[in-house]
């Protein structure tokens, strides 16, 4: 089994694999304790948008693709902020509109014919070092923002006015999060894929919470988690010929609801329990 | 008396094009233990996220220790009415009762050792500080209320503005919250939004009637009429071994 790790391109893939799962840890347990998938979501969706732009103006990647959604997620904060109760309807337009401009614009380039499969599932089999050295810049920024706001971002998501009473910028931070996530997810396409991002930001922080008492933790066992799932992920890929990114997510959402079972099972003991007595 | 702590003149507030706090005017002094009664959907809640610079008026003129709101707010200690916000969220006692003492600088992403020992401090205060490993889902209704209301403590409060802090609590619990607000009466302002006026009786100084007006009563007394407002109902006024005194009726109703 372990010769597989002599290719250079499954050492990549691992590489890819446990820098995106340290991104994914930290800014996914955001995303779950401010319950904002949806958003998470609809950023990665309109991103799209963005990847169209590049190709279609002959744009770097980056600079297209994180342009525009930084853009949007930028829109899509401000939303949430001004217009709380209707924050959803209007994610979903940029969602799908983001989705659309994409695929309008790259049918407009000339010549060229993007695999739209590639960027919603991704092909980690494929990063190459270049793809690395980002994802580990995205990896350290994030991970020193976090450091420095990490008081200020654990009160406001648990109690925003409390926050704000002691001085926090409130405001600022939620914007600083929202870019935070569009920068990971526009790092993370490239290399899993939309459909991965949002399966890797959500479930691993949605079992950790269950069992941990500070932020940290979460974003710990959240980060042990998506490697463990990526690296299950391939090695079954591997044996079983099938296409990694959603092999991964199998993975993940195989163990998303086994916790959820297990869980269950607990409380049913538990209640059990206390009728007994 | 001296100097207000909280001054309010003229202050009017509208929510969605309603009217929800008309020509309010309000002073409370220092040291006072003020209950504010009211039907719900009064502006109570509403007048305390004036009072904290959380809201802002339409009209009028909020001061608190003669400034504007947002500017003092770290002086204020404030308990939510909501203590069950985001239940599953993965936090300690402790690390709730912290965030009572964020700063901001550059030093803001570390606590130091005079931080836990206050906030240690604060949970024995409220008699809490045997759970302060816990996360804050494990506790009852009251724990939780008094690990709130270490939390506004460790901000070591001049003012102290709770929101219904005995809404989830037996009779019991009740008591021994407030116990813990007249022991903190010696030092700070207290400011105690409640439906319960009676089992508050016997620690209040003032009254605060708020529907939409807002009606003070300088001396604590407790009237048939402020009961009726508290519960929406007829009550009979009931106190063990209080005379009842009777307050003037409002002006101009």
């Amino acid at each position: 089994m372990l010769e597989v790790l002599q290719f250079e391109f499954m050492k990549n893939a691992l590489m890819a694999g446990l820098l995106t799962s340290i991104i994914c840890g930290i800014i996914g347990t955001f995303v779950v304790v401010n319950r904002i998938a949806f958003l998470a979501g609809g950023i990665a969706h309109a991103a799209y948008g963005g990847i169209g732009i590049a190709f279609f103006f002959g744009l770097p990647y980056i600079v297209g693709t994180l342009g525009f959604t930084l853009f949007a997620a930028l829109i899509m904060a401000a939303v949430t902020l001004k217009a709380r109760d209707r924050a959803d309807t209007f994610i979903g337009v940029l969602w799908a509109g983001g989705m659309a401009l994409g695929v309008l614009l790259l049918d407009l380039t000339p010549g060229y014919n993007v695999d739209l499969m590639s960027y919603l599932f991704g092909s980690i089999l494929a990063v190459t070092k270049s793809d690395l050295w980002q994802m580990l810049t995205v990896c350290l920024s994030v991970g020193l923002i976090v450091l420095f706001f990490y008081n200020d971002f654990l009160a406001m998501s648990y109690d925003e006015e409390f926050a704000r009473l002691r001085g926090v910028p409130v405001k600022g931070l939620y914007f600083l999060i929202i870019g935070m996530i569009a920068l990971s997810i526009v790092m993370i396409i490239r290399v899993v894929g939309l459909i991965l991002v949002i399966a890797l930001l959500t479930i691993p922080p949605y079992i950790a919470e269950k069992y941990v008492r500070s932020l940290s933790m979460m974003m710990l066992i959240s980060t042990l988690l998506c490697c463990m799932f990526t690296i299950v992920g391939l090695w079954l890929s591997y044996i079983f010929n099938l296409t990694s990114g959603s092999t991964i997510i199998m993975v993940a959402v195989s163990a998303f609801f086994i916790s959820f079972l297990v869980q269950y099972l607990k409380s049913r003991c538990l209640y059990a329990k206390a009728i007994g007595n | 008396m001296d100097k207000p702590v909280i001054d309010i003149k003229n202050l009017w507030f509208s929510f969605n094009g309603e009217q929800v706090l008309k020509d309010v005017n309000f002073t409370l002094y220092h040291k006072e233990f003020l209950a504010m009664i009211g039907p719900n959907g009064g502006g109570k809640t509403t007048l305390l996220k004036l009072m904290l610079g959380l809201l802002k008026a339409d009209r009028g003129e909020i001061r608190v220790f003669g400034r504007p709101p947002r500017q003092v707010a770290r002086r204020i200690g404030y308990v939510p009415q909501n203590i069950h916000i985001n239940k599953n969220f993965p936090i300690s006692v402790l690390d709730v009762v912290l965030m009572g003492r964020l700063r901001s600088g550059i030093s803001r992403s570390h606590y130091k050792k005079d931080d836990l020992i206050a906030a240690q401090a604060a949970l024995g205060k409220v008699e809490m500080e045997q759970f302060n490993n816990r996360h804050i889902d494990e506790l009852s209704g009251g724990q939780r209320q008094r690990v709130f209301i270490a939390r506004a403590l460790v901000t070591d409060p001049e003012i102290l503005i709770l929101d219904e802090p005995t809404a989830s609590i037996d009779a019991k619990g009740q008591a021994q919250i407030y116990t813990i607000l007249k022991a903190l009466n010696e030092k700070v302002t207290i400011l105690v939004v409640s439906h319960d006026l009676l089992a508050l009786s016997s620690y209040i100084k003032s009254v605060a009637c708020v529907n939409r007006r807002v009606h003070f009563h300088g001396a604590a007394e407790v009237t048939g009429e402020m009961l009726e407002m508290a519960y929406q109902c007829p009550v009979e006024l009931i106190a063990h071994g209080l005379p009842h005194r009777v307050l003037h009726s409002h002006n101009g109703d």
